[in-house]
């Protein structure tokens, strides 16, 4: 469309103060934190989790629920946005960032993206330079409690600066690869980078 | 995951059009039906599928939200139904003050998962207004004169609380209220030796509702030997 067609009758909720914080589309859900997935919830022990760094690494490495919360980690504070146009401000986050990891294993010549997979078969495509330089985490509490098995839980990929489907629930692998491989919802009509100050939503979008 | 059979490619977002409402009612209590014209060829979407409706205001602040649709597949028009939600920005304003010959944006139809291809055998559980995506695969089943391959659960509160109920009722979907008695069903969530004979057979699984109804639909048909990977989840809802 070229014009873009007013609304007869809408004029909307009264505009934030921090309208600034939004992405085109998207709006404040307060302190609720919708819950969407496309398959069961779950239920994982944490004896019985762990994460593997593979593909187009040096070393590859795996990591079970201690030896990750042994490693040095911090809480930051994001702002997260759902393609489902919910955006949840100030969400804090416990857990390490993925370039530490990344330090461990290395990252070999070539790769340019990486596939998160969670323990359920759901898969998500990113490029490489999206998880690095602190941009990503692998966390295991938001807002100072254990991270939900409806969140994610026991550790789940948060990616604050991509809508919210690219932070992958119940993270069990970070697969390197030298090409971009769509994952779940990509290959189900969503977009391959998901940015949403772009509002990069759906395959097609620019 | 694989891709259900014949529903890997076709449809899909096409961008924004703008869709002309042709019928507004309100069937029950907490819940507006909308039937859009978008123009050009009928649409073309995969039972399941949905669409996001964006309303724009005079200084360009626009609002989204996406709803399923309880359209069939080869409906001309794109019917939505769409529950009122407490304080809803664009649910209230569709319940409020939309009428026929309104116009508004909207876009798909999204979402290649949570549809069925007309030819698996599935089973299908609702909770509330979980039911309308289910509704377009129901239709889409008697339309292809297969209701057969699609059985039905529907879970509610009253016969008053639930859309389409008297449509899925006629159509052969097993209901289970939870708060009053159904003829000589006593108010109950539905019991396995209900659900068994319709989950027996079915290779996909769909699920929609709230986060509470789709825990709990999961529990049950994984209880009854459904494999996790069978089963597509669409849940809504929220934590505090």
């Amino acid at each position: 469309m070229t014009d873009l067609p007013v609304t007869r009758g809408f004029t909307g909720r009264r505009r934030p103060a921090d309208r600034d914080r939004l992405p085109p589309g998207q709006y404040d859900t307060g302190r609720l934190w919708p819950v969407l997935s496309a398959e069961p919830t779950p239920r994982i022990p944490h004896e019985r989790w762990d994460l593997t760094i593979d593909g187009l690494v040096l070393e590859p490495h795996t990591w079970d629920w201690d030896a990750l919360r042994s490693l040095p980690h911090s809480t930051t504070t994001h702002d997260i946005h759902c393609v489902t146009t919910w955006s949840r401000f100030d969400t804090s986050f416990t857990g390490v960032s993925v370039e530490s990891l990344l330090e461990v294993t290395g990252v070999a010549t070539g790769a340019t993206h990486v596939l998160a997979h969670s323990s359920t078969g759901y898969t998500t495509n990113l490029p490489l330079d999206d998880v690095r330089a602190d941009r990503a985490w692998v966390v295991w509490e938001a807002d100072g409690s254990p991270l939900a098995p409806e969140h994610g839980g026991p550790v789940r990929l948060v990616v604050p600066h991509l809508y919210f489907w690219k932070s992958a629930k119940w993270l069990s692998r970070l697969e390197l690869l030298d090409h971009d491989e769509q994952g779940f919802w990509e290959r189900n009509g969503y977009h391959d980078r998901g940015d949403p100050w772009r509002e990069q939503r759906y395959q097609g979008d620019a | 995951m694989p891709d259900l059979p014949g529903v890997s490619d076709g449809s899909g977002p096409s961008g924004w059009e703008l869709a002309t409402v042709r019928a507004v009612d309100h069937p029950l209590e907490g819940y507006v039906r909308l039937r859009l014209e978008v123009p050009g060829e009928a649409r073309r979407h995969l039972a399941g599928q949905h669409y996001v409706v964006r309303l724009r205001a005079d200084d360009g602040y626009t609002a989204q939200r996406s709803y399923s649709t309880a359209s069939a597949p080869g409906d001309p028009l794109v019917e939505l139904m769409v529950e009122r939600m407490p304080d809803g920005e664009v649910s209230g304003f569709l319940h409020d003050e939309v009428r026929v010959g309104d116009t508004f944006e909207l876009r798909g139809p999204i979402g290649r998962w949570f549809v069925w291809d007309g030819e698996t055998p599935a089973v299908a559980f609702a909770g509330g207004s979980g039911v309308v995506p289910i509704v377009s695969m129901l239709r889409h089943a008697v339309g292809l004169g297969r209701p057969d391959l699609l059985r039905v659960v529907v879970v509610g509160r009253s016969l008053d609380a639930l859309p389409y109920v008297d449509e899925l009722r006629a159509t052969g979907a097993f209901v289970a209220l939870t708060r009053e008695n159904l003829g000589s069903r006593v108010a109950a969530p539905p019991y396995p030796e209900e659900l068994a004979p319709l989950v027996a057979g079915a290779e996909v699984a769909f699920v929609c509702g709230g986060v509470g109804f789709a825990g709990y639909a999961t529990r049950e048909l994984e209880d009854l030997g459904v494999a996790s990977s069978a089963i597509r989840v669409e849940q809504f809802g929220v934590t505090g």
